[in-house]
């Protein structure tokens, strides 16, 4: 129905040729591994805080993916993708209370719960369209946080306070590895595996179709594609990402509270993938390491010209807004548009 | 029996609010087919300099008046600055631009007012009219809300109707280019359009801010509720938006009252989602054809 973008097509690269390069699975995952081995040599030589920025990055990164991938490829807004990260980050919570549970298998399961979740807001959200389906995320966005102050729940969730999350410590075969980079390590795998599986999706069969119901519906609809169907999977797809973020986000932090997951989150989100380029995951990995860093560069920016802490505190949100206001306003494209361009001149 | 009268007194009280909100996003959505999801940040805004000029003068009517104007020229710059560009875009560029205005607004009060929520002055008592010996919870304060939103429906209802800018308004949105043909400034009465919308929001903004607070992110919920309401009543009618914003904010109220106001949010969202799925023109819209 609807494209934000200018062209999605031309930022896909041909997939012909030989060897690696014919393969797309291949490609995407020597481009994952590479990627993985690389931060995990840069976390020797950075300091802790350095490791626990890109731990950030890492688990936004997924989030910010999924919602990628629905908003540019589908072409369906939502603003509740910071609530399925509170869904995905409560669920590790609990299963880690008891201990016992291996990392992979609480994570795992993180993504399943959030991934039926998002089959219900799915299915609803597969009738609604355009500013519809933006209110009504919206409104999943603002009422499910309040879930955990709700009196048969808050006993469970923890109110306000939210729950603190027992993360596992390193395998005694990584025993000498610090905590940070045990946090970085699990992180950036989980993204890179979300990043390969995405890649392949979006270069599959469900991303073309994705792209013809975004552009066309009702031509979509002609030609056969159960648009509804797919509609729900781009949406699933999307939530099972953003519990993983969020699941992520709970081993990290240590803590599930609906404090962490206000509105601002999901409109952060969709900053960040609005800047790098819908529908692109490279432009998902940019936007997340600016909604990681900007803080960090405001509070320096202000430390430097001695501006108060309102000021400095609110200094990335205007950022965040401007940016969505002057991406949409200049080019729709975002960065990863902008760079595709570049590319396709440079040749 | 007592409590069902007075939950449905507060419901009306926070009804009118929520109408004058559904009625400031139906305003803009009929002329330029967009939701202003920056409308609770234009209306903490104008909230935002009524406080400061309360706190200034101590006078809660010239708070008022400053927040209405405030309203007023906000609405029309911010059609002119950001919205005209995305006004023939694709829906979802208009609902990324609303957005990231809404965003950009919190950040911009959290800058200027910090971001501690402050108490806001009621317009008069809120101590509840005495009914024989029983104390309901309906003040006066609840009665000039009520009596506010009643006053500015009217207002806007004769400007619709029966003026020149009101036809041209009506004409403007209704046929775009036979309009302009006709010779009415097209642009110029979005603008106006856009103005008297933020007007209705900064109304809404002052009358519920003695019960809710004033911070940069205080209005998120309102801003739903509005929402709700608007699609109640169907998102194009101004009289279904009044409507819509009675019904639910009775319905939220018995909600509150009955279930605890924890699920408050959460019964919008399943009235929103449930309107949306089963009557997704409003409860007042006839069938209409699918366009295509």
């Amino acid at each position: 129905m609807t494209h934000v973008q200018e062209s999605t097509k031309t930022s896909v690269p041909e997939s012909t040729g030989t060897g690696v390069r014919g393969s797309t699975l291949l490609r995407h995952l020597a481009v994952g591994v590479v990627a993985v081995v690389v931060v995990l040599l840069l976390s020797t030589v950075l300091d802790p805080y350095r490791n626990l920025q890109l731990t950030n990055v890492a688990y936004l990164v997924c989030a910010a993916a999924g919602l990628s991938v629905l908003t540019g490829l589908s072409g369906q807004i939502s603003l509740g993708q910071g609530a399925l990260m509170a869904v995905g980050a409560y669920v590790t919570a609990l299963l880690l209370q008891d201990g016992g549970w291996p990392l992979p298998l609480v994570l795992i399961i993180a993504v399943v719960v959030t991934a039926l979740v998002g089959v219900l807001v799915g299915a609803a959200a597969a009738r609604l369209r355009g500013p519809y389906l933006a209110g009504a995320t919206l409104a999943f966005a603002i009422g499910l946080p309040a879930l955990a102050d709700y009196r048969g729940l808050a006993s469970t969730l923890g109110g306000q306070n939210g729950l603190v999350v027992l993360s596992p410590a390193p395998p005694e075969w990584l025993a000498e590895v610090s905590f940070d980079r045990w946090q970085l390590g699990i992180s950036t795998i989980a993204a890179a595996i979300t990043l390969v599986l995405l890649g392949n999706l979006v270069h599959s069969r469900f991303g073309r179709c994705w792209r013809a119901v975004r552009d066309d519906e009702v031509a979509a609809q002609l030609a056969g594609l159960p648009v509804a169907r797919l509609q729900i999977v781009a949406f699933v797809v999307s939530a099972a990402c953003a519990g993983l973020g969020g699941a992520l986000l709970a081993f990290v932090n240590g803590l599930a509270a609906p404090g962490a997951f206000p509105l601002t989150l999901s409109l952060q989100l969709l900053a960040a993938v609005v800047l790098g380029g819908l529908g692109t995951l490279p432009g998902a990995v940019y936007g997340s390491f600016l909604l990681v860093f900007l803080p960090t560069w405001s509070a320096s920016l202000a430390t430097r010209l001695d501006l108060s802490r309102d000021i400095y505190a609110n200094l990335p949100l205007a950022v965040y807004g401007a940016v969505l206001v002057l991406v949409m306003l200049a080019f729709p494209s975002g960065v990863q548009g902008g760079i595709s361009r570049l590319i396709r001149r440079i040749r | 029996m007592l409590r069902f009268l007075n939950l449905t007194l507060g419901g009306i009280g926070t009804g009118v609010v929520y109408a004058a909100v559904a009625l400031a996003l139906v305003l803009i959505w009929r002329s330029t087919r967009i939701v202003n999801f920056a409308q609770g940040g234009m209306m903490m805004i104008s909230t935002f300099v009524a406080w400061s000029v309360i706190d200034w003068t101590g006078s809660y009517w010239l708070g008022l008046a400053a927040a209405l104007f405030a309203g007023l020229i906000l609405g029309a710059v911010v059609e002119r600055l950001v919205i005209r560009p995305v006004e023939n875009a694709p829906p979802l560029n208009a609902v990324i631009v609303t957005l990231g205005l809404l965003v950009f607004l919190q950040a911009m009060a959290g800058m200027i007012w910090g971001g501690e929520p402050r108490s806001f002055p009621p317009a008069f008592g809120i101590v509840g009219f005495k009914l024989g010996d029983t104390r309901l919870l309906f003040s006066p304060s609840d009665l000039f809300a009520v009596l506010a939103v009643m006053v500015v429906m009217v207002l806007l209802g004769l400007v619709f109707q029966r003026t020149a800018i009101g036809l041209q308004m009506r004409a403007a949105a209704f046929a775009p280019e036979i309009a302009r043909v006709l010779g009415v400034r097209v642009g110029r009465t979005l603008t106006l359009g856009w103005a008297l919308a933020a007007v209705v929001g900064a109304l809404a903004g002052v009358l519920v801010a003695p019960g809710s607070f004033v911070s940069p992110n205080a209005f998120d919920a309102i801003l739903v509720f509005g929402f709700t309401a608007a699609v109640l009543g169907g998102l194009d009618s101004p009289a279904g938006a009044v409507v819509g914003g009675l019904i639910l904010g009775l319905l939220l109220s018995y909600l509150a009252g009955y279930a605890g106001s924890d699920v408050v949010t959460l019964g919008a969202l399943a009235i929103l989602v449930s309107v949306l799925l089963i009557r997704p023109n409003g409860l007042f819209a006839g069938s209409r054809g699918r366009q295509i």
